[in-house]
């Protein structure tokens, strides 16, 4: 352990960043630049929120990592012991124990608290990027409150599909100024997005970090009469029977056979423990047993 | 009356080379003024310091705000440029690949003006988006198809609806009917004529056809080398020209 | 009503050496509402170029053209674009219009601009092309495809779609057929009684004896002819 810096940076670049994370904070929504350092993993794989954990953590902390809402997958598995390497810091599955949360595309069900801080990683944090790819230009529009064009790739959706087809990183405004990218989460989180917990977005390959003080607004942007929905898929978990949770649809057979499930892992284990049965919970305990 | 635009010694350099010099007018509400001139005169050069685009050396461009009254457009910060360039000013280019979002559908590139003014009902913005394309004459059927599959003449109408559609009270045009066909340019020139006449607009227009300034112009100005050599009503300055360039410019012309 | 006093003007040519072709001398004359001067003179004497300056299509070198209020010789082109709006008329031997425009447009435009309702104003471009024996069936077509006897008569009607108070007319009833020439002469007699003052050029001397009041031979004001 002792080759380590505590949590793997240096302790003046966890300062830089730290110095990028209050500013973020200060300004809600504000996409703040910093010198992203090169990590041990390829960018993509989540640099921006591993050096946003980093600059975050102490050694009482208990880590959570999660990818898609799942807390076995590699991209988490393998952040979560980079941590327990670099940081000896002890980790966790459950979304209640955890103190610091990183997370890739999704906000945990069960709501945060105020002693917790959600990191997300981000690949691309400027909201604006495909409807004005010149950089020079989008920072001219945040700084100038410029969002026409946000509205405008939204009514292509409405022209196109019928409704707003955005269904992940969905533009929300924050705190009446800012327009931000939620990151990849589906857009059945952005209500999460309103929360007593830090939430900080870090993005390794673009350089930029920002961040959702605790309980600060965030608006979905819509139009008057197409009003944004937190839509989801219209089923229930089919193992833990939970009628609100945001599910995956897995493929078991090969006749076409599927069901779905939570993709909040943790959560589905939890409502499991406590009793709760889904259509096809039984089969699968006893598959198990 | 107060003039819409007042230009005071409007200069620009590029380098040691003249853009535009000295050159000031003013235009009052509902006049539309031609500016000619050969490839390198300046007009264009005049026109993109008007607008905005081009940083003057020195000079002022007066605009007569709803809010304010006249008001240096040079001195405004850039966030009070930008709204005005919204709002109460419009500009066509000559390719309509200029002016328009070629990958956006033709009803969002008409609703993208009014949803940056604070537009935020999609079927309001939408029957705006109709009604302006029945107005360039674009069939209601190619609301949702992209401008890459309209023809050039299409896409100028498109773009003057994008322009018009929240209303602006002075339009910039550079070469608005270059590039089209002369039956798709007549029929350019009546919808302009008929537009400007509908809604009261100024218009400052820069082309090198002298027939299509006689027919949308109420007044012109003719530069050479970057400086106004003769200015004065459409009709006198083109049938009797007092400047040795105007006079060779106007018996220039083929006669058709 | 129109009023001109003084008038001179040359024609410079920059691109022909300089060469400067005196056009008009100290020329001057008046008409009073409700009158119609004729302007004579040999071809070439200056009788468009006066009747141009009159209209401020043709700058004036020194003198005073007074139409109404306004001084056109001292005028700012807005002033003269609303001078030709609400007050001057101008029936010219040709005719300048948007190629793809309905006749019946042509004609109203000029009560458009002055921001007539647009019912009325049709309805008066109707009974002007109908009285002019223009058929109805070309109405919505461009005039650009007439022939010219058909130009000159939307012409004429667009001129006097407008009860203009000062008209200038160049030869009105040039290429015109006998119905259609008492036509045109009708509606110049019924613009006189209203109180239009009429400045006219017209060749057609039997037109000239029944509607103008007097004449000027514009011959007095060219420079090196003698009356």
């Amino acid at each position: 352990m002792t080759e380590y810096t505590f949590a793997y940076l240096d302790e003046q670049t966890k300062r830089m960043i730290r110095r990028a994370i209050l500013k973020a904070l200060a300004v809600p929504g504000y996409q703040v630049p910093f010198a992203s350092r090169e990590m041990p993993m390829p960018y993509g794989w989540g640099t921006g929120g591993v050096q946003v954990s980093a600059a975050c953590l102490v050694p009482e902390d208990r880590l959570k990592v999660i990818d898609q809402g799942a807390d076995d997958t590699t991209n988490a598995v393998s952040i979560r012991r980079f941590f327990e390497k670099t940081a000896g810091v002890a980790t966790t599955t459950r979304t209640a124990e955890a103190t610091l949360i990183q997370t890739r595309h999704r906000i945990p069900e069960a709501p945060l608290t105020r002693d917790q801080i959600l990191v997300y990683q981000v690949p691309i944090p400027e909201p604006l990027r495909f409807l004005e790819p010149r950089e020079t230009e989008t920072r001219k529009m945040h700084s100038l409150e410029e969002y026409g064009l946000v509205h405008v790739k939204l009514y292509e959706d409405i022209a196109r599909h019928g409704q707003i087809a955005t269904s992940y990183a969905y533009p929300v405004k924050v705190e009446g100024r800012y327009v931000m990218d939620p990151s990849p989460i589906p857009k059945f989180d952005n209500p999460k997005l309103e929360s007593a917990a830090i939430q900080l977005f870090g993005a390794g390959r673009e350089q930029r970090i920002y961040a959702l003080p605790p309980y600060c607004q965030v608006v979905s942007l819509d139009f008057e009469d197409h009003p944004f929905e937190a839509s989801k898929a219209d089923h229930i978990c089919d193992l833990c029977g939970s009628a609100t949770s945001y599910l995956d649809e897995v493929i078991v057979d090969d006749a076409g056979g599927r069901m779905f499930v939570c993709s909040d892992t943790d959560y589905c284990e939890t409502r499991r423990a406590a009793g709760h049965r889904g259509r096809l919970a039984a089969t699968e305990e006893e598959h198990f047993a | 009356m107060t003039p819409l635009l007042q230009v005071r010694d409007l200069t620009k350099h590029y380098g040691a080379r003249i853009g535009c010099a000295d050159v000031s007018f003013d235009l009052y509400p509902g006049e539309v003024m031609g500016i000619v001139g050969e490839s390198g005169s300046g007009k264009s050069t005049l026109l993109g310091c008007l607008a905005g685009h081009l940083e003057a050396d020195r000079g002022q461009v007066l605009f007569d705000t709803r809010s304010d009254g006249p008001r240096d457009m040079r001195a405004m910060s850039e966030p009070e440029r930008r709204m005005l360039s919204r709002t109460d000013l419009a500009f066509v280019h000559q390719n309509p690949r200029d002016g328009l979002r070629m990958g956006v559908s033709a009803g969002g590139n008409v609703g993208e003006r009014l949803m940056a003014v604070g537009a935020r009902h999609y079927g309001g913005i939408r029957a705006q988006a109709l009604d302006w394309l029945s107005r360039v004459e674009i069939a209601e059927d190619r609301i949702d198809d992209r401008p890459s599959a309209f023809s050039g003449g299409m896409q100028q109408r498109l773009q003057i609806a994008r322009n018009l559609v929240t209303g602006p009270r002075l339009v910039f045009m550079d070469e608005p009917t270059g590039g089209l066909d002369v039956s798709v340019q007549a029929r350019l020139l009546d919808l302009l004529r008929g537009l400007v006449r509908e809604m009261g607009l100024s218009a400052v227009i820069v082309t090198h056809d002298l027939a299509v300034v006689r027919l949308l112009a109420d007044r012109l100005m003719v530069m050479k080398s970057g400086h106004v050599v003769e200015a004065g009503l459409t009709d006198q300055v083109l049938d009797d020209p007092q400047h040795g360039y105007t006079q060779l410019l106007v018996s220039s012309v083929l006669q058709v | 009503m129109i009023t001109v006093s003084g008038l001179s003007k040359n024609f410079v040519l920059h691109n022909q050496g300089g060469a400067v072709i005196p056009v008009m001398r100290d020329a001057a004359l008046c008409v009073a509402p409700g009158e119609c001067v004729g302007l004579t003179g040999a071809s070439g004497a200056g009788k468009s170029t006066l009747m141009r300056m009159v209209y401020g299509n043709y700058l004036a070198d020194h003198g005073m053209i007074r139409v109404g209020n306004l001084d056109v010789a001292q005028a700012a082109p807005r002033q003269i674009i609303a001078l030709r709006r609400e007050t001057l008329g101008y029936v010219s031997q040709f005719l300048r219009v948007v190629p793809r425009v309905p006749t019946l447009e042509v004609v109203a435009e000029p009560l458009l601009a002055l921001g007539h309702d647009r019912t009325q104003a049709l309805a008066r471009a109707r009974d002007l092309l109908a009285r002019l024996n223009i058929p109805e069936r070309l109405w919505p077509l461009s005039p650009t495809t007439f022939s010219g006897g058909e130009q000159q008569r939307v012409n004429i009607a667009r001129g006097f779609a407008h009860a203009y108070p000062a008209l200038l007319l160049d030869e009105p009833t040039a290429s015109l057929d006998a119905a259609n020439r008492e036509v045109v002469l009708t509606l110049i007699e019924e613009a006189k009684a209203r109180g239009a003052a009429i400045l006219g050029i017209f060749h057609d001397e039997a037109a000239r004896v029944r509607v103008c009041d007097r004449v000027v031979d514009v011959t007095r004001f060219t420079p090196g002819m003698v009356a």
